[in-house]
């Protein structure tokens, strides 16, 4: 048995080697398969990054009765903090903050500060400014919690109706380009997979006739098939070598340019982050994808 | 050793290719099939080689039958035959002696022992010298003397030839046929397909003629009559 093994991973190497421009061809095909396959997961980072950038900057606010006390607001804040799940954060901003933050905003606008004055008071209503990690159905319930008798003698508005269209919108958008990079990325896959299948059914073409002889001097079919597989994985396992240093590379000299396209977002730190995965994902597509198709190939000859 | 029982084979309801073809093979005989190019010489060697099945008949190869038995013991029944073809079927990607080697690796022999099985028919085959050479730098004698050295490396107890001299011109065939006729004087059987008169009015041995699928002489010690 282990006699065997040695000698198809032997026969494995060694025809590896004496077709070696078939062998390139069938690596740089799975190369270039595994890239786009890692290419997908990338761009799927990249548009996770933007939703959530995006998403960020959708908020409900929920303005109190100027008369409400401090320790009233903070109470109803920890409620709604425990009673509504996938909230991701909730803000207090009080009468002071509110006017604080105006004046920084428009420190360089007389028009307003002559208005501000002409007021002669704080005109800013405390409030709680709320995000959530979720989709607009989220946005509404949690409008319509604080719309609740329990709060709405506090409350003196709630924008989330000025608000709601455009919250819908984004979150429409956001899900038609998972849906469509989900698509996109299906049909790619699998034209990738057909042109490997196809690469590794060229190069065992080559071997036709001596599959068949190998059949007729009384080979076992693993003992005619193993070679073929170990070849596969040969090819994937060279492949993900050369396609996780390229992605390393691109994830290293591009980082500052997508930098400059997205603020905050770091190639390099993500490529870590998901160290495993993009493992996983190279080597399942490489070897996975080398040993598959070798193996339905070389059946087919076995079968006639 | 070898039987045909009303053996039939039918490609496609007007393509009969053999027609209840019968005869036996007993062991250490050397029988030549003839026939024209086209007669069902190779499907008969096919099928008791189990690559075909008939359509109607037995086909037994010591006991056991090869049109119901499985896979595994098809591949066990392949390794007792040596099989040479016109077109050589060598490894091209193996040296002369890894071509050679294949066959014992097949049957999970230990490195020790091929290391001296395979020197040695190489040298009784007249090889040694281009043990390191690949097929294709071989002339096509040579390469059907590699062949045929694959084909007894194993020890089998039978060798098929399916017109092993095709491609050979009149020194190589004559060397090629020596060889065959040596081999049975050592006791092992001998099929030979062939449409080469005069190898077989030479040889003096058995031949079975086959003309449209059918067998339609079986001598002792017969001449190409066609």
């Amino acid at each position: 048995m282990l006699t065997n093994f040695k000698r198809i991973i032997k026969f494995a190497f060694t025809d590896f080697w004496i077709n070696k421009g078939i062998s390139l061809a069938a690596i740089f095909v799975l190369v270039i398969t595994i890239m786009l396959a890692s290419g997908l997961f990338f761009s799927r980072g990249v548009t996770q990054y933007l939703v959530s950038q995006i998403q960020d900057k959708i908020d409900i606010t929920a303005y109190f009765k100027e008369d409400v006390l401090e320790e009233d607001i903070l109470k109803i804040k920890d409620e709604i903090l425990k009673n509504s799940p996938g909230i991701k954060k909730i803000e207090y901003v009080s009468k002071n903050d509110a006017l604080e933050t105006f004046t920084q905003k428009h420190k360089d606008s007389s028009v307003l500060s002559k208005a501000l004055e002409e007021v002669g008071q704080n005109p800013f209503l405390p409030s709680l400014n709320i995000t959530t990690t979720g989709s607009a159905l989220q946005y509404e319930q949690i409008s319509n919690i604080l719309q609740t008798e329990n709060y709405s003698p506090f409350i003196d508005k709630v924008d989330f109706s000025q608000k709601k269209d455009t919250i819908e919108k984004v979150f429409a958008i956001t899900s038609n380009i998972n849906i469509f990079g989900l698509i996109l990325g299906v049909i790619l896959v699998i034209v990738a997979i057909l042109v490997v299948f196809n690469t590794i059914k060229l190069t065992v073409e080559g071997s036709k006739n001596e599959i068949s002889t190998m059949r007729i001097v009384g080979a076992s079919n693993w003992f005619i098939r193993g070679p073929f597989i170990v070849q596969g994985a040969i090819y994937g396992l060279v492949a993900f070598i050369i396609c996780f240093a390229l992605s390393f590379l691109f994830a290293y000299f591009l980082s500052s340019k997508i930098g400059i396209i997205l603020p905050g977002f770091s190639a390099v730190s993500y490529f870590l982050s998901n160290f495993w995965i993009f493992i996983l994902i190279q080597l399942g597509f490489g070897v996975g994808l080398g040993m598959i198709s070798s193996f339905i190939v070389v059946k087919k000859y076995l079968d006639i | 050793m070898i039987k045909f029982k009303n053996v039939t084979k039918i490609y496609s309801p007007n393509t009969i290719v053999l027609e209840n073809v019968s005869f036996e093979i007993e062991e250490g005989e050397f029988v030549s099939i003839v026939g024209k190019s086209g007669a069902g010489k190779t499907t008969l060697i096919r099928l008791l080689l189990g690559f075909e099945i008939p359509t109607s008949g037995e086909i037994y190869f010591q006991n056991i039958n090869v049109t119901e038995t499985d896979s595994l013991n098809l591949q066990k029944m392949r390794r007792k035959i040596g099989s040479i073809f016109q077109d050589y079927r060598l490894f091209n990607g193996k040296t002369v002696y890894e071509n050679v080697a294949y066959i014992l690796s097949v049957e999970g022999k230990e490195n020790k022992e091929i290391d001296t099985e395979v020197p040695k028919i190489l040298d009784i085959i007249g090889l040694s010298e281009k043990m390191n050479n690949f097929p294709n730098e071989l002339s096509g004698g040579e390469q059907q003397r590699l062949a045929i050295a694959r084909a007894l490396v194993n020890h089998p107890d039978v060798i098929v030839a399916d017109e092993p001299t095709g491609n050979l011109d009149p020194y190589n065939t004559y060397e090629v046929i020596s060889l065959l006729e040596k081999i049975n004087k050592a006791g092992k059987t001998i099929i030979l397909s062939t449409h080469d008169r005069e190898i077989i009015n030479k040889l003096g041995k058995r031949v079975i003629t086959i003309e449209n699928g059918k067998v339609i002489r079986d001598e002792k010690k017969g001449r190409f009559i066609i």
